[in-house]
């Protein structure tokens, strides 16, 4: 994917998604500073640089993934490393008042930002820290994200990935792949909530319907069943924890396959439906719920993902937003749900880079526009 | 396992048993569906009833004098279908009674769907000494929904939370198929009915009813179903969720998603640092379910190409929150393309099913059935502020029942669009005014029912304490009715009036009008020759018009309506010419005479079907001259009348004799009788209004045959309060005397205001 750079901004070059959850940046250092350049450049400037990139933690809950930088990227005749760093939205006034502390508003640069916060915090972000957002829609810079990172590749392997014998657990590979053909593909987007794009084109797309059953859901849920505190907490239970001692099988109702309609003994007939008998409840661990909860949401996801897929007439469905990091129990699944369901009709596909494309595609816009900073 | 409902439950049944489980003496075939926390018991019996019959006097023998013929009350034997709906918690109790009643019947076996059939097996196998015979749960719900969308008018509803009526049933659709299931127990199954034996299952999902009660129950430590309804009712769901507000600070506009629109549900509850109450955390669980359930059965009617989306399963049942988010959800999803249908028998389906697979050698399917008023308990209130308590017990033992009709209901042919059809011109449901004046009215009469009831059975000194049984039936089904309007359906004056004959018949007056029609026939038969002599020696213009005025004046004898029967009571001797007096002059409030007699000076009609009204003055003296013209016309005319009696509405036995004694006296009608020209056909109906979707199988197939081309309703019952707006694929006349002042107004005009109105279906 070609960009096509009007004018070269100036730096820093940032990109923001702001999301109900988490706060996700790409920063992009320029590696090829010259002796010169190096000399003129303003203090301020130097600072954030040398903060971001020194660091991997950035005061409580802020985090750069490092596994997911690029490197040597070229962009608009620069050449440097993308970083990728995400904060819980929570922090989103701390994170404006270190703006103003730094005096980003001297550095005449535009904040391009995106998500449902860039709304939400734009005054905040001006009164506070006397900056001007440039908003821009979530969905056109998921999409022009994704299709950018796809194009650079991920350091010289492919940003995509499948799973080969998605059905048999013992088998079941993590498998990069490349995303020849791209269009037309399902763009499930899961972020707090779920939203669904059938996109037929670069420009060519829409939002066919969306789930308020997402990645804040599971999270809630987590919190309030289990006391946990964090994602990753919640995770960590969640591997452990076993959903059949919550869920309720077609075995637990039929004592084997429902026949009748071909449900297999093992499908989830009711989740949390083990719940219902109070010594159930009582003697259930944290785990088991942690991973009832996971299971739930994510085969809930999934079943709507497909029917969309069955509606549209589309074959390819895209997995991406921040619920599935870190999360192979939710990929796998959704990648079994798929492929059985629709009886190998259709297959999940995954993108290293899940939850980074909303800001990816706002830094883009940075470079695109034309505006004087 | 544990008893679901969760809680001790006092094994007292509140109802004497005897009233629940009726008829049992003559009970066979049971089936028997046990839920979560239902038991729906079925079982098919015989009811003995008390029929009116008339029959013709020997003639040649005169020993009775100048009466016309014999009514002599016969027992007869009906078949009636019981559903009982108790809590698991009476099972056994219910169970001994059932076992004490059976007597001498040759059942064996006993249908059994539902999930608890597998945990009750022994103790239905040991109590009821019959053998438990498993059947598919889907299947029988499926089977049970077909027989309440064929066999009850009304049995679909809308919910609207917020309208002036809760409840907006739905027309019977001549064909039921295709449609969709949503069966939301424990989890979801999406079922796709294409025919009485052809459905599939075509999806379904884990997040359903099981979920919100036991993911509810961790959340809240609240342990019954009903109480998490409860709970949720009360709560704020916007303290839970992130709506797409708390994300955007407002609207997503360029997406018209809505600030208030949920983004993610429990998006807010992933902190540790604030606690949330039960009833926030309920009412986002509910919101989550059934958002996702609604998306769902949206996704799946989308790819089906289906528009009817039935909903049912326990979180449903009749829970007016649950309604009202599923509602809410579809009307969300599909931007309103398809509305969500519940039903108000949907917690029977099982049963009925089961009962139906059990009586297949009987084949149920082949007959025509009818909810009886009586014996049916009807839609509760869904009203949230109704007493738990009082919710509790009223719900304790739910019935209902259906009457097998001796005869196979169809559509009239002659229907313009039978899909919209609908019976009845005001729904009391919707239109609180006119609902409170007929409740206040059916009340008002009823003393008169009871006296005439006494009346028409003096020599059985009982009947007094049988009426006063009645009396007390049908004041508290009123009661019911004012507070629940709903309760079967849409209420109109139709379903009053066939009420109370349900009522009547439940404790045998089966037809408290007999001898009164029969003294009323025998008069005006009298007339009969000198009224036909008459109206002969008039010219064409005159004679046409004196028909016509014949034929309201003899309407206004109506023991239907109170302001006649008042007028009746206390003066025997108002007479047909005082009839005509009393009338309105023309123009008349609805007036198409004009347009009716210019058709006259045309060809004259293939066929008429003219549906008669009351015995006495009104057939005699008014209807029979009127089609003694049309037949000399050359027109062939069939009366259809009630098959059973109703009110002082001529029942078709009736006119058998009646005819009979005519063509004994007048050569035209006897020329017609012998030449098949007149015909007389029963309607199928015991009702005084006329629902034109439920008639006789032989009357449509008469009215297909003989080429009809005319269709003519009389009388309030079935020309005004039913049928007033009615579309006809061909020419049509309904008329009648407006014999209530306050409906007179209501349409504009007084007191026997005339309404003769004169339709010809556009030719387009």
């Amino acid at each position: 994917m070609k960009l096509k750079c009007s004018r070269k901004p100036a730096f820093p070059w940032f990109g923001m998604d702001i999301g109900g959850t988490l706060v996700k940046l790409v920063y992009f250092e320029p590696k090829d500073i010259t002796a010169e350049e190096e000399q003129e450049e303003v203090e301020n400037l130097k600072s954030i640089r040398r903060y971001l990139t020194s660091n991997t933690a950035y005061g409580k809950t802020g985090v750069r993934d490092v596994h997911l930088e690029l490197h040597n990227l070229t962009i608009c005749g620069r050449t440097g490393n993308l970083h990728f760093i995400r904060f819980p939205t929570a922090a989103m006034h701390r994170f404006i008042q270190m703006g103003r502390d730094k005096h980003f508003s001297s550095l005449h640069t535009t904040l391009c930002a995106t998500g449902g916060g860039a709304y939400k915090f734009e005054n905040d972000f001006r009164t506070m820290a006397d900056l001007e957002l440039l908003k821009l829609d979530e969905l056109d810079c998921l999409i022009q994200g994704l299709l950018y990172i796809d194009s650079v590749s991920f350091n010289g392997h492919p940003e995509c990935y499948y799973f080969e014998n998605p059905s048999d657990t013992q088998n079941c590979i993590k498998r990069p792949c490349s995303l020849d053909n791209l269009f037309p593909m399902l763009l499930v987007n899961i972020g707090s909530g779920v939203s669904i794009l059938a996109v037929y084109a670069k420009d060519d797309y829409k939002r066919v319907t969306g789930t308020s059953l997402g990645g804040g859901t599971f999270l809630g849920l987590c919190c309030l069943l289990t006391g946990c505190e964090t994602f990753e907490e919640a995770l960590e239970m969640a591997s452990k924890g076993d959903s059949t001692n919550v869920d309720k099988l077609v075995k637990d109702i039929y004592g084997g396959d429902y026949q009748r309609f071909g449900l297999q003994g093992s499908a989830v007939a009711s989740s949390f439906g083990h719940m219902m008998s109070k010594e159930k409840r009582e003697s259930i661990s944290k785990e088991d719920l942690a991973r009832a909860t996971l299971v739930t949401i994510t085969n809930n996801i999934g079943s709507i993902a497909r029917m969309c897929a069955v509606n549209e007439k589309i074959e390819r469905v895209v997995f991406v937003g921040n619920f599935l990091r870190i999360n192979t129990v939710s990929t796998k699944l959704l990648a079994y749900a798929m492929d059985f369901w629709s009886k190998g009709q259709l297959r999940a596909l995954f993108l290293e880079h899940e939850g980074y494309f909303g800001a990816v595609g706002a830094f883009l816009e940075l470079l695109k526009s034309s505006d004087d900073a | 396992k544990e008893d679901r409902t969760g809680r001790c439950m006092d094994k007292s049944i509140t109802l004497p048993p005897d009233e629940i489980f009726r008829n049992l003496e003559n009970a066979k075939m049971f089936a028997i569906d046990i839920g979560g926390s239902l038991t729906k018991l079925a079982y098919y019996s015989t009811v003995q009833h008390k029929v009116a019959k008339v029959r013709s006097f020997d003639h040649s023998a005169k020993v009775n004098g100048d009466l016309l013929y014999e009514i002599s009350v016969q027992e007869e034997i009906t078949a009636r279908l019981h559903f009982i709906k108790f809590e698991n918690a009476y099972i056994e109790t219910c169970l001994d009674f059932i076992k004490d009643h059976l007597v001498n019947t040759e059942t064996k076996v006993i249908k059994a769907t539902g999930g608890g059939a597998y945990k009750f097996k022994d103790l239905v196998e040991k109590k009821l000494k019959l053998k438990v015979d498993k059947e598919d749960e889907m299947t029988c719900l499926i089977k049970g929904c077909n027989f309440v969308l064929k066999n009850i008018p009304h049995e679909a509803f809308v919910y609207a939370k917020h309208a002036d009526s809760e409840f907006r049933f739905q027309n019977t659709h001549p064909d039921i198929f295709p449609y969709l299931l949503i069966n939301i127990g424990s989890g979801v199954s999406i079922v796709k009915v294409e025919a009485e034996d052809k459905f599939e299952r075509i999806g379904g999902s884990s997040i359903g009813g099981g979920t919100f009660w036991g993911l509810g129950a961790l959340l809240t430590k609240t342990k019954r179903f009903d109480e998490l309804l409860q709970l949720a009712s009360k709560g704020q769901h916007t303290n839970v969720d992130m709506l797409v507000k708390d994300i955007y600070g407002g609207a997503y506009g360029s997406l018209g998603l809505t600030g208030n629109l949920i983004a993610s549900s429990f998006g807010k509850s992933a902190t540790t640092d604030k606690e949330f109450s039960k009833e926030d955390m309920a009412k986002s669980l509910l919101h989550m379910i059934s958002n996702d359930i609604g998306q769902l059965a949206c996704l799946y009617a989308k790819l089906h190409n289906l528009t009817r989306v039935y909903f049912g399963g326990f979180f449903i049942r009749g829970h007016p929150v649950t309604m009202h988010t599923i509602t809410y959800s579809i009307n969300f999803f599909t931007k309103g393309e398809v509305q969500a249908l519940f039903l108000r028998h949907e917690g029977y389906l099982g049963a009925i099913g089961a009962f139906l697979k059990g009586a297949e050698e009987d084949n149920p399917n082949q007959y025509s059935w009818e909810e009886n008023y009586a014996g049916s308990s009807g839609l509760m209130s869904a009203s949230p502020e109704l007493n738990p308590v009082q919710r509790a017990r009223s719900g304790t033992f739910d019935m209902l029942e259906m009457d097998r009709l001796d005869r196979q209901l169809v559509n009239l042919p002659l229907l313009q669009d039978p899909t919209s059809y609908i019976p009845d011109t005001v729904d009391l449901t919707e239109d609180a005014l006119a609902r409170e004046y007929w409740l206040y009215c059916f009340e008002e009469a009823l003393d008169g029912v009871v006296k005439r009831a006494i009346a028409s059975q003096k020599d059985q000194p009982e009947a007094v304490e049988r009426a006063e049984k009645f009396r007390q039936k049908y004041r508290h089904k009123v009661q019911t009715l004012r507070h629940q309007p709903f309760a079967y359906g849409s209420l109109t004056v139709r379903s009053l009036l066939d009420t109370r004959e349900h009522c009547l018949n439940e404790f045998n007056f089966p037809d408290p009008y007999s001898k009164i029609k029969q003294k009323e026939n025998d008069m005006a038969l009298k007339y009969y020759l000198k009224v036909v002599k008459s109206v002969e020696e008039l010219s064409w213009e005159q004679r046409q018009f004196t028909l016509v005025k014949g034929l309201l004046a003899g309407n206004v004898f109506d023991w239907g309506a109170k302001a006649v029967s008042d007028v009746l009571e206390s003066d025997p001797d108002f007479g047909f010419e005082q009839a005509k007096q009393q009338l309105q002059e023309r123009p008349w409030l609805v007036d198409a005479y004009n347009q009716w007699i210019e058709r006259l000076k045309g060809p004259p009609h293939k066929c008429a079907l003219f549906f008669v009204d009351n015995s006495g003055i009104d057939i005699i003296l008014g209807v029979f001259p009127f089609i003694r013209e049309l037949l000399v016309r050359g027109t062939e005319v069939v009366l259809a009348s009630n098959s059973g009696p109703a009110l002082n509405d001529v029942t078709n036995s009736e006119l058998q004799i009646l005819t009979e004694r005519i063509a004994a006296m007048d050569p035209v009608i006897h020329a017609a009788l012998k030449e098949d020209r007149l015909a007389l056909v029963q309607n199928g109906s015991s009702s005084p209004c006329l629902d034109l979707s439920r008639l006789d199988k032989v009357l449509a197939t008469a009215v297909r045959e003989r080429g009809t081309d005319l269709v003519i309703i009389e009388g309030m019952g079935r020309a005004i309060h039913t049928n007033y707006y009615a579309m006809l694929s061909c020419e049509s006349l309904k008329l009648a005397v407006i014999k209530n002042s306050w409906l007179a107004e209501r349409l504009g005009g007084k007191i026997f205001s005339v309404v003769f109105k004169y339709e010809v279906p556009s030719k387009a």
